[in-house]
């Protein structure tokens, strides 16, 4: 078995129970994947999809409201084998940073401003390295190095530093370890164009050259394409299709997927994108059936009542929908003609 | 038809640190350009962060006031003597923020904004006649009144928050609209309503739009002309296809070469770009020489020689 991370089922769920009122929010409902040894794997949907709680639960950050409720997701680690749903504080302590580790979106509110760069190294990462002193600022300045930092920046505290350097930080400070499995959320969201391009390579590097297997979650499928092996499109709390980079950009068998691959505008096409309307779903009440159903244009009344498995339709591709047959990839509607501007 | 907006040679100067330490940061450094010569249009202005595009609208906003040059509006500078004629000039010019949830106070009712423009603007009093200016807005944004009375922020997406948003700032019929950033905190399957409807308020309300983003590929799909902006200065300016088609000036083509494009799979697409050092680039002082214009009509910095 080559997977490093295989999830089956996984429920979790916000559990409220305030005053005697009882509200649950699905956010994770049913997650099935896994994950191999050295692969990207890209999570996208959009805001409020549960993919932020979904990798909460594999980083093993759960905190109350947010419960597992059902499943399990089991990580093979060189050191040996861990549940999430199930691993003790103690177990899980072990294995942060050391074979897990979590790259955060905002670069501010992860470093603290009132410590120096190298300070906040070693509040991370100094117990799981067991180095100390003049060897564990060696081991950090070389690291420093490896992103293209110069290792006197140990000595300046964040706000002295560009988004983009802190940024570089944070994806330092996730990989201080050499970790065999990397959490990146949003990593380069907050970035302009040419630092996040920048930021990206980077990341690619690092795991190229560390061998690691890296959950990559952004919305932007741009990124997605360019640096996932294999992409996994969420939408309300249930995955509803998992391809290979290409095949998910040129033969989607989702509508919801063949939406969001159709309405990225590229430089060189003007034709009319379409975009999709309605509203994401609430997860505290969400549709029955097929969760997308109020906003798809393949709607049947089956979908509205039973809700579609996560079935096999081609080579590494799953998708949830009853009409996976019938999606085609959305053309750009008609080429618009530009009057010429003086 | 002279232009809606002129902006001659305008410059905005920070201190940094201390009132004596002297040192200055220029946000915007000699900037013109005019907005609305022929017609409507949607005039983009492109930077990295920190390259003065927000400063600038705030500028022609009259929010923030350039330390040189002027900014004329409809043949009026946008510095206002009094009150009354600073309200004249902010029914004309309106802006729509990028956060379209901290834009809205969270405990308030989304139409009591859209009410209160409608009775500052239009100087409204009859209930039934604020309802109709406020569902006229609304419709033209692809959302009626009955959708929004009596919501608030936290129920609607924020596609739809962003929609109320330019629906708000439509109600006093301006004729310059000023959009900072207003896709980049929208979801992707939403961001393209967002941007369609900026595209319909030009070519069927009439409205211009200053467009502010660091996002190339809706710059392209929907822009007339476009500035492209490094260090408070302009580095290229002109129809917006045709610079992004090729790129001349080095910051130029080095933003085109940034920009991912979904037809690239795997990482080859993530090295850096031969011929341009990005990070020598990316952090070099202000770039230098004289603004140029091309025989294509469109004007690049040229470092002087």
């Amino acid at each position: 078995m080559t997977d490093i991370l295989s999830v089956q089922d996984l429920k979790a769920y916000y559990l409220m129970n305030y005053f005697g009122v009882r509200r649950e929010v699905r956010a994770v409902d049913g997650v099935t994947l896994s994950i191999g040894r050295n692969e990207v794997y890209g999570i996208a949907g959009e805001s409020s999809s549960g993919k932020t709680s979904l990798i909460k639960v594999l980083a093993a950050a759960i905190r109350p409201p947010l419960r597992i409720v059902g499943g399990s997701a089991l990580y093979r680690f060189t050191t040996g084998d861990i549940d999430i749903a199930r691993a003790s504080r103690d177990e899980l302590d072990a294995i942060r940073w050391r074979n897990l580790s979590y790259i955060m979106q905002g670069s501010m509110s992860v470093l603290n401003p009132l410590r120096k760069v190298g300070r906040i190294f070693e509040d991370f990462a100094s117990r799981p390295l067991g180095l100390s002193g003049a060897a564990f600022r060696q081991r950090v300045a070389q690291h420093l190095e490896r992103l293209k930092l110069n290792p006197n920046i140990m000595n300046a505290y964040p706000h002295e530093l560009s988004g983009g350097m802190r940024q570089r930080v944070t994806i330092g400070l996730a990989t201080v370890c050499n970790p065999e499995f990397i959490i990146a959320d949003e990593p380069t969201t907050a970035l302009d164009v040419v630092v996040q391009k920048d930021v990206l390579g980077l990341i690619k590097d690092l795991q190229t050259s560390m061998g690691s297997s890296i959950i990559f979650v952004t919305h932007d499928m741009a990124v997605h394409a360019n640096i996932a092996d294999r992409i996994g499109i969420i939408y309300a709390g249930r995955l509803v299709e998992e391809a290979p980079t290409k095949t998910l950009f040129t033969a989607p068998k989702h509508p919801y997927t063949a939406h969001l691959v159709a309405s990225l505008p590229r430089i060189g096409d003007t034709g009319q994108r379409p975009a999709l309307e309605g509203r994401p779903p609430n997860l505290a009440d969400p549709p029955a059936g097929c969760r997308f159903h109020p906003r798809c244009p393949l709607v049947i009344d089956k979908c509205k009542t039973e809700v579609p498995p996560l079935e096999t339709v081609g080579p590494g591709q799953r998708s949830a929908c009853w009409r996976w047959r019938d999606v085609q990839p959305i053309a750009p509607q008609r080429p618009r003609v530009m009057e010429t501007v003086k | 038809m002279s232009a809606l907006l002129e902006v001659r040679g305008v410059s905005k100067v920070f201190p940094i640190g201390g009132v004596l330490s002297g040192r200055q940061m220029r946000a915007v450094d000699d900037v013109s350009f005019s907005v609305g010569e022929a017609g409507p249009e949607i005039f983009t202005i492109i930077g990295e962060s920190g390259s003065g595009k927000t400063t600038l609208a705030r500028m022609i906003l009259g929010l923030e006031h350039p330390t040189s040059g002027d900014i004329i509006f409809e043949g009026q500078p946008v510095t206002h003597p009094n009150r009354a004629l600073r309200l004249k000039f902010m029914g004309k010019v309106q802006p729509v923020f990028q956060n379209p949830f901290e834009a809205f106070n969270p405990l308030k009712r989304v139409d009591g904004y859209l009410a209160s423009t409608a009775r500052q603007f239009l100087g409204l009093r009859d209930a039934a006649s604020i309802d109709a200016a406020m569902d006229g807005a609304l419709q033209k944004v692809g959302l009626s009144l009955a959708e929004v009375k009596g919501r608030y922020p936290h129920e609607l997406s924020g596609g739809q928050l962003q929609r109320v948003a330019i629906a708000r700032a439509l109600i006093p019929n301006p004729s310059l609209l000023i959009a900072d950033e207003p896709v980049s905190m929208v979801d992707a399957s939403l961001r393209m309503a967002i941007v369609n409807l900026l595209r319909d308020l030009r070519d069927n309300f009439g409205v211009c739009v200053i467009y502010i983003t660091h996002d190339l590929a809706t710059a392209y799909y929907i822009s007339d002309r476009l500035v492209i902006m490094q260090r408070g200065l302009i580095v290229e300016m002109g129809v917006a296809r045709q610079i992004l088609d090729a790129p001349q000036h080095p910051y130029s083509r080095l933003l085109k070469a940034s920009v991912l494009s979904p037809e690239t799979f795997g990482g080859a697409a993530l090295a850096p770009p031969p011929d341009l050092d990005a990070s020598s680039l990316a952090t070099s002082a202000s770039p230098a020489g004289a603004l140029v214009v091309q025989a294509d009509g469109r004007a690049v910095r040229l470092p002087s020689s």
